[in-house]
């Protein structure tokens, strides 16, 4: 288990008259004390750490929210929110003395205007729900991460998810207008709304991404877009990985931004294809799947002129869908990549760093020595167009000592993404996962900076204690 | 604005040096690039000036990845022309505001970050901030502080190249920004339908940006400011296309046919359309107006609705930018003009900008809306986390702030 902060003794004392003051906020079932019944959230998306919480409570609105952490804050008691409990880098994982605010229980779409483009949701709404809230009119809310049937969108907004059409659309960031905030002495602040661009220092923008470090969101003002009259992909598969890495600057030089531009490596090929039957060339070294956006002819004509240059660089196979099944079946594998390296491996580290694009052969070499050295495969999946790579690491739990090494691995790779020019996590956030990791990134003077900002939210560091930022005492 | 000292380091240690010594003196400093919009918001009262005008340089250009590095001195027109020579442009499509100033500095690319000052294309693609990849700065102690990199994705740690975007170098003074930026589009095209009133005119924006032909920009200008522009003549709801010929030429026949409700359809030629979005983009029509300039966000629909109000108040003259949320408007620069403004963006759940005024105006009145006490608190504390004893920019955005 990663260190934490010691648990306050006089909460943990005072436990029963906290859950006692939380019954008297919240209906009966919206408070939960019971050990088995704790039980379920005492991890999250990355299962290798639990927790067991103080209480776990799940308001139902932002007045119950506002309440409770009103209460909390008299209370001195620390809070993690948590959506659907999907983040990867352990965002929501509960602390000892902490009480968990659950918002799944607010999952309601309040509005969706289509003249103005917008939709207001309350912060337990799916991903996916926003966009299926719009079925037959044609719009939806762009980013998808890859969670999005389950996934809700405060816990989105929290770790600025991101997804597979980004290097389009943009993340979650780049998609919001407004939040309904609760500050952590339970105030309650709208920041934007309908307008583009509020006048004064960009709440909007530090909220987003700050992994519950700053405020708890109940309601978020998302814009959503008209989709393009279709789309299609196709599938590039090449003889070496530094020849795909050309291929994917000669795509983007040449003035065409594909909506998505994945890379596998070759273990990533093999891991897929054996479980998705997907027609993936398992001779290839390194394979793309490049999707584009427009009227029939449009994605011919895009598809054309990103076969030409693939045909530049001496590839394998090219094959372009002639249909959206048959994009269906070339996305099929990709889509898939966790589920199959879950099928070769009785154990996966999923990893998620940014690296210059016009490193990622150099990158993938070094990974693939440092693969040799620990002795763990390892597949790479690569956002190409946005320099999000994601390696899995296969390792065997039952094996001793192997999550150690695989813990080690991992962070050997996000320290190379830093010395190739990137950064630690492009997607999944820090969390627990890459906090002790933040001293490779940022300088001390640059961590101070970020923690007096937390402070000036959250004087107390009573929110979301023991994630972003490696552990000590809080600067005065 | 000010006859201060003008210090002007030619590099970023020399910028830290200088907001070292204010510091330890406890002098204010008025932060700044060139001073082209040193006539925006409130009036800083500062013993010296510092210019970040010549830091200046593109330190990192790879266009096959979409990056640019400059120092936060280079002129917006060198970044503009270098990356133009290769095809490419700032996707922020950055307004400049040098004739509605009378300015005659090069505006820098500094500047249009803290100023987050974004054109017509903010409605499709995002704001200035939203480009911003990574910066560097100089905090209120004179720390270089870093945020954000040179990767198109990043979530490692707190944002503060978005809380920076936009905060006027009052938390910290920028030194080198990095961007991301995207190819020149093939081909550009305006349509235009003439002669409807503004509500018609905005509901014909949504429909253009609510099509699947990806409109980059929709403005809608009454007769009055239309007949300033070169091109245009009429009431005109105004929406672009930018993308290869062919799709170009598809996709304006497929708009005409779905705007055909609202009217006929006129495509402009290339050089016109280039012309007509620097106008709407630079609020040329605007120009020639002695009096105040605000800007009002609102949700597009809402945009009519302040417009007519303000028309009734003091005679606003107006036009509509992003689909008809923003709202330009010229009026005379009096407190009770002000009030008016602030009152019909606060009705319609907006916000506003006093943008130009006299000196005399910008002082007297808020220039922003005021926040809500629990932001307006956390504001004090952010500010104090970056600049403990307020002396970068001090009273720009607000007074006593």
């Amino acid at each position: 288990m990663i260190a934490q902060l010691p648990p306050r003794q006089d909460v943990l004392a005072r436990r029963d008259a906290i859950v006692a003051g939380l019954r008297r906020l919240l209906a009966p079932d919206a408070v939960i004390a019971e050990p088995d019944l704790l039980k379920p959230y005492e991890t999250d998306g990355m299962s290798c750490h639990r927790q067991v919480p103080l209480a776990v409570v799940l308001p139902a609105t932002t007045a119950e929210v506002a309440a409770v952490m009103a209460f909390l804050h008299r209370e001195g008691v620390c809070v993690v929110a948590r959506g659907a409990g999907t983040s990867l880098s352990g965002g929501a994982l509960p602390m000892q003395d902490a009480v968990v605010i659950g918002v799944m229980r607010m999952n309601r779409i309040l509005e969706i205007d289509y003249a103005d483009r917008l939709a207001v949701v309350q912060a337990g709404v799916t991903n996916l729900g926003i966009t299926q809230a719009m079925e037959g009119r044609g719009f939806f809310y762009a980013p998808d991460p890859s969670s999005q049937l389950a996934c809700m969108i405060g816990g989105n907004v929290a770790m600025n998810s991101g997804g597979a059409h980004c290097l389009r659309y943009g993340v979650t960031t780049n998609n919001l207008l407004g939040l309904k905030l609760v500050t952590v002495e339970g105030e309650v602040v709208d920041i934007g709304g309908g307008h583009l661009d509020a006048a004064g220092y960009d709440w909007l923008g530090l909220l987003t991404g700050s992994e519950g470090q700053l405020a708890i969101v109940t309601e978020v003002t998302v814009r959503i877009l008209r989709a393009a009259e279709g789309a299609r992909a196709m599938l590039a598969a090449f003889r070496a990985n530094d020849v795909a890495g050309d291929c994917v600057a000669a795509i983007i030089a040449s003035g065409i931004i594909p909506v998505a531009l994945e890379f596998m490596d070759r273990p990533a090929i093999h891991a897929c294809e054996a479980f998705a039957h997907a027609g993936y060339p398992l001779d290839a070294e390194a394979m793309l799947i490049i999707e584009v956006e427009g009227s029939a002819a449009e994605q011919d004509d895009l598809l054309g002129r990103i076969g030409e240059i693939c045909r530049r660089h001496d590839p394998i196979s090219l094959r372009i869908s002639a249909s959206a099944a048959e994009s269906a079946a070339i996305w099929k594998g990709r889509k898939g990549a966790f589920g199959a390296v879950g099928r070769i491996s009785p154990d996966y580290l999923c990893m998620d760093g940014v690296i210059p694009t016009s490193r990622l052969a150099e990158v993938l070499r070094r990974i693939g020595a440092m693969s040799a050295e620990y002795g763990l495969q390892v597949a790479n999946i690569f956002h190409a167009g946005d320099g999000n790579l994601h390696p899995l690491i296969m390792f065997d739990a039952n094996e001793p000592d192997s999550f150690d090494r695989a813990e080690r691995f991992g962070a050997d790779i996000l320290r190379l993404c830093v010395e190739m020019g990137g950064c630690l996590t492009g997607e999944h956030g820090v969390g627990v996962e890459k906090r002790d990791l933040m001293v490779v990134q940022f300088t001390a003077a640059e961590l101070d900076q970020q923690r007096r900002v937390k402070s000036a939210f959250d004087p107390g560091w009573l929110l979301n204690p023991s994630k972003v930022f490696p552990l000590q005492v809080p600067p005065a | 604005m000010s006859a201060a000292p003008v210090d002007a380091p030619g590099d970023e240690a020399g910028v830290a040096a200088a907001v070292r010594a204010a510091w330890a003196a406890g002098e204010p400093l008025l932060v700044q690039g060139n001073g082209s919009k040193g006539a925006m918001l409130r009036p800083v009262q500062a013993a010296r000036t510092l210019s970040a005008g010549a830091l200046t340089g593109i330190t990192l250009y790879s266009p096959q990845e979409l990056v640019l590095s400059a120092r936060a001195g280079t002129t917006v027109a060198d970044l503009t022309a270098a990356v133009a020579a290769k095809g490419q442009q700032i996707t922020a499509e950055i307004p400049d505001f040098s004739a509605l100033f009378g300015s005659t500095t090069a505006p820098t690319l500094g500047g249009a970050v803290a100023a987050n000052l974004s054109g017509p294309r903010r409605v499709a693609w995002g704001a200035m901030r939203d480009h911003v990849l990574g910066l560097r700065a100089v905090n209120g102690t004179g720390e270089v502080i870093r945020s954000g990199g040179r990767v198109l994705k990043n979530v490692t740690g707190l944002d503060l190249c978005k809380l920076l975007s936009g905060s006027h170098g009052t938390l910290a003074v920028l030194t080198e920004i990095t961007l991301k930026v995207l190819p020149v589009p093939e081909r550009r095209a305006a349509l235009v339908v003439r002669g409807l009133d503004p509500v018609r005119g905005v509901a014909a924006l949504s429909a253009a940006l609510g099509s699947p032909y990806g409109v980059s920009a929709a403005a809608y200008l009454p007769a009055a400011l239309a007949d300033r522009v070169p091109g245009l003549a009429g009431a005109s709801a105004l929406v672009r296309l930018e993308d290869f010929s062919s799709f170009v030429a598809y996709r304006s026949e497929r708009l005409r046919a779905d705007l055909a409700a609202f009217g006929p359809v006129e495509v402009l030629d290339e050089a016109t359309t280039l012309a007509v979005w620097a106008a709407v983009r630079d609020a040329l029509p605007l120009v020639g107006e002695t009096g105040a300039i605000w800007r009002v966000s609102v949700r597009p629909s809402a945009g009519p609705v302040v417009a007519a109000t303000l028309e009734q108040a003091f005679g606003a003259r107006w036009f509509l930018d992003w689909g008809g949320g923003l709202v330009w408007i010229a009026g005379p620069a009096t407190a009770a003009a002000h009030d008016a403004v602030c009152a019909a963006a606060h009705a319609a759940g907006g916000t506003w900008m006093l943008l130009r005024a006299p000196e005399v105006l910008r002082a007297a009145v808020a220039v922003i809306p005021p926040e809500p006490a629990p932001l307006a608190a956390i504001a004090r504390r952010v500010k104090a986390a970056f600049d403990p004893k307020g002396i970068l920019n001090p009273g720009r955005l607000r007074a006593g702030a």
